[in-house]
This record gives structure tokens, C-alpha cells and sequence, in this order.
């Protein structure tokens, strides 16, 4: 009763965090994503031609959206977690009675309802330029759910090790970003020649936009199965690394 | 009579090989006020923020009320309240979520951690700032701020860090009286100040800490009465041009024409100082303590433990 207390105490705390500030946390992928779809979709895509046998617009929207849940889940832990440890009100959580899973799920519950409620305003957005239609509404919903959640433990982890604010962008900038680009938002990995096709089943994110392509498209270039046992397995892989680093009090505790 | 924190053999080595803490035993009983007395850097914040589970030990063993803080962790912990000495606040909580939050977290469900949040709010006199942020708030009310968050979850053991530093002299007494009146109605207090005189008014057990070990505790007035020497400073009505002569057993200094500093032993009385004054025609005009008696003693503490 008392950790469901705490969970749920933690959860408002971070959803009326983000919400409070929506023109700095909901705002932008709504403004990017636009604007890709504008750019990429209506004035490249015409020429483009069809990818996988649908629209570029349809084609790239699953990618698109994927790419604003990735992005906004990781970034809401990773700077929520770090402002705490730099403000140092993260001690008002250290001396509580709450186990530390309960500070983990915590966070990572913010980091999804927030790459959801993004998700959702990007779907809302690419309504005005394709049709939405959903050939596999679990998988769909469990792909994005499953790589919010990853995705908000790998931005605790992060933060975790952060000393810094510029430690909090290292990573999106230099690993997330290039990743989710390469991870087949914008192209079909057929298009690329074996040995780039080959290095791309090493980039995670791929299975997770074709994961997600599939549930909306019902296409992926890969098989979805393996897709969904993969983000499954680095969720909970991640979740144990997280969990004892907080038992240990890696940059948390002296 | 329930011990509310037992700390044994605690010890505490940081990874850049300083250490703070060098084997601390200390009991304080439910219902006492102590104080932890010790100049910067003598292991008092290391020994709070390991009982707060803020900083890891490296040995020895801590018990809040019976539970171990390693084994026992969240019935140990339930026990506490913690008002830090560094304000620790997210500065774009309002003042009210960071009570009511700060409940939530010890388990209190939403309606009543805000019903217990307006009236510690108000038991504090911030009632009328529950909607502005700390960076709204004075200094006074921010420390006000940290008493109402560790009290909201009523802890029965409440650690003081400082509680009073910086504030001012009108808020330092509501302060007091504020501390007295929890304590008096049960809550265990644990203070540590750098003010002796906070420390005498508030506390009727102190223990000094120096160099990560504690070199005296016990009671308050048992500890002043290990005084051999208190030093006395004496105003006269007539202007004097050198120290009276009082004798050896009354060490005497001349500050300036008007003020005498005396320094009288436990063996010898004021009394007897009085009437030598007396038949040298010096009048004292007021008479007052160089400093704060557990301010001696503790300087004497401090000056015995550098020359180990």
C-alpha cells in the first residue's frame, strides 16, 4: 500500500512536471514532426516515389512517430533525474522508506506517459497528412510501450552517471540521434546494399520502427517476433543494470 | 525507556581515502534533545547523512527505534525526518507539492498529505506561501520549508543539520520554541549547530565530535560542571591604568580602562573576588561570562583533541 502510495506520488510528480512545461517538452516533436512531414513527406517524398509499396508520408509516419516517443521518453527521465541530483531534492526520495524499484518504475512510468502523450500528438499531427490506419492495434500499442519504457531506463542510467547538464545530451546527441536516423525511419533497409543491410541489424532502433511500422503498416523488414523478444530482453536487462546501480548508490550516494 | 537511535562502531572511509568517521558509539534515548557538537569537517554531517541513508558506511551499525537501518530498512527509515543543512528543494515545486509529495513518498495517501501539509504549512507560518515556488521564499522560510517536509510523514525521531544557520535572531527563537514544543510533545530530537548557546538553551544532552570520534557526551549540566575555569569579564565605574593586583589564583587582564577579564577556578569564589575588588576601591558596574559556558568547554575539547 505505502510503495503504490510513493508510485503514484512519484508518477503525478513527473507528469505535472512535463506538463507544466509543454512548450519546452510537447511542443517541439509536434513543431519538428511537421515539419518533416512537410519537407520529407510532401516536397522530397513526391519524387520519392512509394516505399514498400505505400506513400512516403504513410511509409515514413510509423518511423516519425517512433522517433518522438525514443527521443522524448529518454530525454524527460534523463533531465528530470539529473535535476534532481543537481538540485539535490532527489535526497527528499534517498531517505523515504521506498524501495528503489519504486524510484525506477517511478521515472520511467513519467518517461512513457510522456513519449505516449507525444506519440499521440504526432499521430495527431500526421492525420493531416496521410491516412492513419492501424493493421495491429496490441502490437502496435506493446511496441510502444515496450520501447518507452526501455528507453526511459536507458535515460535513468544516464542521469545516473551524469555530472554534468552537458553529460545529459552527450548521449542523445552522439548515439540516440545518429541511431534512430540509420534505424530505417526514413528508408526501407532493402534499399541498401548487403553489407550496409547487414550492419543495420545491429542497430536496435531498426527493430523497434519496423516493429512499430508493422503494427500500424503491417509491413517491417523484420520478422516481428525477434523484434519484440529483443526490446523485451534490453528492457529488462537495463531495468537490472539501473536497479543496481541505485542499490549501490552510483553517483546518488557518497 | 525505547532507545530511538543506537549507532555503533560506525565508520566511514570515502573512496579518496579521507576518513570521517573513526568508530562513533552514541545512544540517544525517545523523547531526548541532543545536539552534535564539532567544529567543520569532524564528521557530524557524515554521521547524519548515514543515518539518513544519504551516505554509505564502511562499517559498524545503526538502529532507529529498534530497527536496523541495513536489515530493517523502510521501518527504520519511517522512523525519521531529516531537515538537511543545504536547501534541497526542486525550485519550480511549489511549496505546498513539495510537503504533500514529500508525505506521499512515507506512503500517506494524496487527501490526507494535503490535509497534514495545510496544517504543518500553517503550524510554521507559510500557510499564505503554499503556492509559491522556494525561489519565492526568504531564507527563514525556506529552513521553516525544510522543518514543515521533514515533519509532514511525523517522524518520531527528527536530525537537524544546521537548522539555524543563517537566520535571524527573531526567527532562531520561534525556531527554538517551535523545536521545544515537537519535543515536548514526543518527537526525539538530534540537533547539530555550530551556535553553543542554541545548544545549551535547546538540548539536555550534548556529545562533541572531533576528528570523526566523539570525545565527550553526557548531560548538559554535568559537562559545564567539569568546568575548572570560567573566565569572567567585569565592566568598573572607575577607569583603571593596569590589572588590579588580585593574586595568583585570579589570572587578570585589562582589555581596556573600563573592562577586567578574570579568570576564576572551581576551587575559589566569586565572592572572594568581589571583596578583593572591593578593598582596592573597584567598583564593578556588570559582570557577564566570556563566553557561553558550553563554548568553554567545547574550545577546551577541541584544544585537548589537537594536542592528542
Amino acid at each position: 500500500m505505502s510503495n503504490r502510495i510513493a508510485l503514484t506520488t512519484i508518477v503525478i510528480r513527473e507528469v505535472l512536471r512535463f506538463v507544466r512545461i509543454w512548450p519546452q517538452t510537447l511542443m517541439p516533436p509536434v513543431v519538428v514532426t511537421s515539419l518533416y512531414f512537410v519537407i520529407f513527406g510532401n516536397l522530397i517524398g513526391s519524387r520519392i516515389g512509394r516505399m514498400d509499396g505505400f506513400g512516403y508520408n504513410e511509409f515514413i509516419m510509423p518511423g516519425l512517430v517512433m522517433m518522438a516517443v525514443i527521443t522524448n521518453a529518454y530525454s524527460n527521465v534523463v533531465s528530470s533525474f539529473y535535476s534532481s541530483k543537481f538540485h539535490r531534492n532527489i535526497e527528499e526520495m534517498l531517505i523515504s522508506p521506498m524501495p528503489n524499484y519504486v524510484i525506477l518504475l517511478g521515472y520511467v512510468i513519467g518517461g512513457v506517459a510522456r513519449g505516449l502523450m507525444v506519440g499521440v500528438l504526432v499521430m495527431i499531427v500526421a492525420l493531416f497528412f496521410t491516412d492513419l490506419r492501424v493493421e495491429h492495434p496490441w502490437i502496435t500499442v506493446t511496441i510502444l510501450l515496450l520501447t518507452a519504457a526501455l528507453f526511459s531506463v536507458a535515460g535513468f542510467i544516464n542521469a545516473i552517471f551524469a555530472k554534468s547538464f552537458d553529460d545529459i545530451s552527450i548521449v542523445p546527441t552522439f548515439v540516440l540521434a545518429p541511431l534512430t536516423y540509420l534505424g530505417g525511419v526514413f528508408y526501407s533497409i532493402d534499399i541498401l546494399s548487403p553489407f550496409w543491410r547487414q550492419i543495420s541489424f545491429g542497430n536496435p532502433i531498426l527493430y523497434m520502427v519496423n516493429g512499430f511500422r508493422y503494427g500500424i503498416l503491417g509491413v517491417s523488414d523484420i520478422d516481428i517476433l525477434p523484434a519484440m523478444a529483443l526490446i523485451l530482453f534490453l528492457l529488462l536487462l537495463m531495468s537490472g543494470v539501473a536497479l543496481r546501480l541505485l542499490e549501490r548508490g552510483t553517483g546518488i550516494r557518497s | 525507556m525505547t532507545t530511538a537511535l543506537s549507532i555503533r562502531n560506525l565508520q566511514k572511509t570515502y573512496a579518496n581515502g579521507f576518513q570521517a568517521l573513526k568508530g562513533i558509539d552514541l545512544e540517544v534515548e525517545q523523547g531526548e534533545f541532543v545536539a552534535l557538537l564539532g567544529p567543520n569537517g569532524a564528521g557530524k554531517s557524515t554521521t547524519i547523512g548515514i543515518i539518513n541513508s544519504l551516505v554509505t558506511k564502511t562499517a559498524g551499525q545503526v538502529e532507529v527505534f529498534g530497527f536496523d537501518l541495513e536489515r530493517q530498512r523502510a521501518q527504520a527509515k519511517a522512523c525519521l525526518g531529516l531537515v538537511p543543512q543545504e536547501f534541497n528543494f526542486n525550485i519550480f515545486e511549489p511549496v505546498e507539492e513539495i510537503v504533500v509529495n514529500q508525505a506521499g513518498y512515507y506512503g500517506v495517501p494524496r487527501r490526507e498529505a494535503f490535509e497534514r501539509a495545510g496544517a504543518v504549512l500553517e503550524q510554521l507560518g507559510l500557510l499564505d506561501k503554499r503556492r509559491a515556488t522556494p525561489r519565492e521564499l526568504s531564507g527563514g522560510m525556506k529552513r521553516r520549508l525544510m522543518i514543515a517536509r521533514a515533519l509532514v510523514h511525523r517522524p518520531q525521531l527528527l536530525i537537524l543539520d544546521e537548522p539555524t544557520a543563517g537566520v535571524d535572531i527573531e526567527i532562531r527563537r520561534s525556531m527554538w520554541e517551535f523545536l521545544t514544543r515537537i519535543n515536548r510533545e514526543g518527537t526525539t530530537v538530534i540537533l547539530t549547530t555550530h551556535y553553543l548557546e542554541e545548544a545549551e538553551a535547546l538540548c539536555e544532552k550534548v556529545a562533541f565530535i572531533n576528528h570523526g570520534r566523539i570525545v565527550e557526551r553526557g548531560l548538559v549540566r554535568d559537562l559545564i560542571d567539569k568546568l575548572e575555569v570560567e573566565t569572567f569579564v567585569l565592566n568598573t565605574r572607575q577607569p583603571l591604568r593596569e590589572p588590579p593586583p588580585l593574586g595568583g589564583e585570579y589570572p587578570t587582564r585589562l582589555i581596556d580602562a573600563h573592562t577586567l577579564e578574570v579568570a576564576i577556578s572551581r576551587a575559589h569564589s566569586v565572592n572572594t573576588l568581589f571583596e578583593r575588588l572591593s578593598s582596592l576601591g573597584i567598583q564593578v558596574s556588570s559582570m557577564r561570562n566570556k563566553a557561553n559556558r558550553l563554548e568553554e568547554l567545547f574550545l577546551r575539547l577541541m584544544d585537548g583533541s589537537r594536542n592528542e
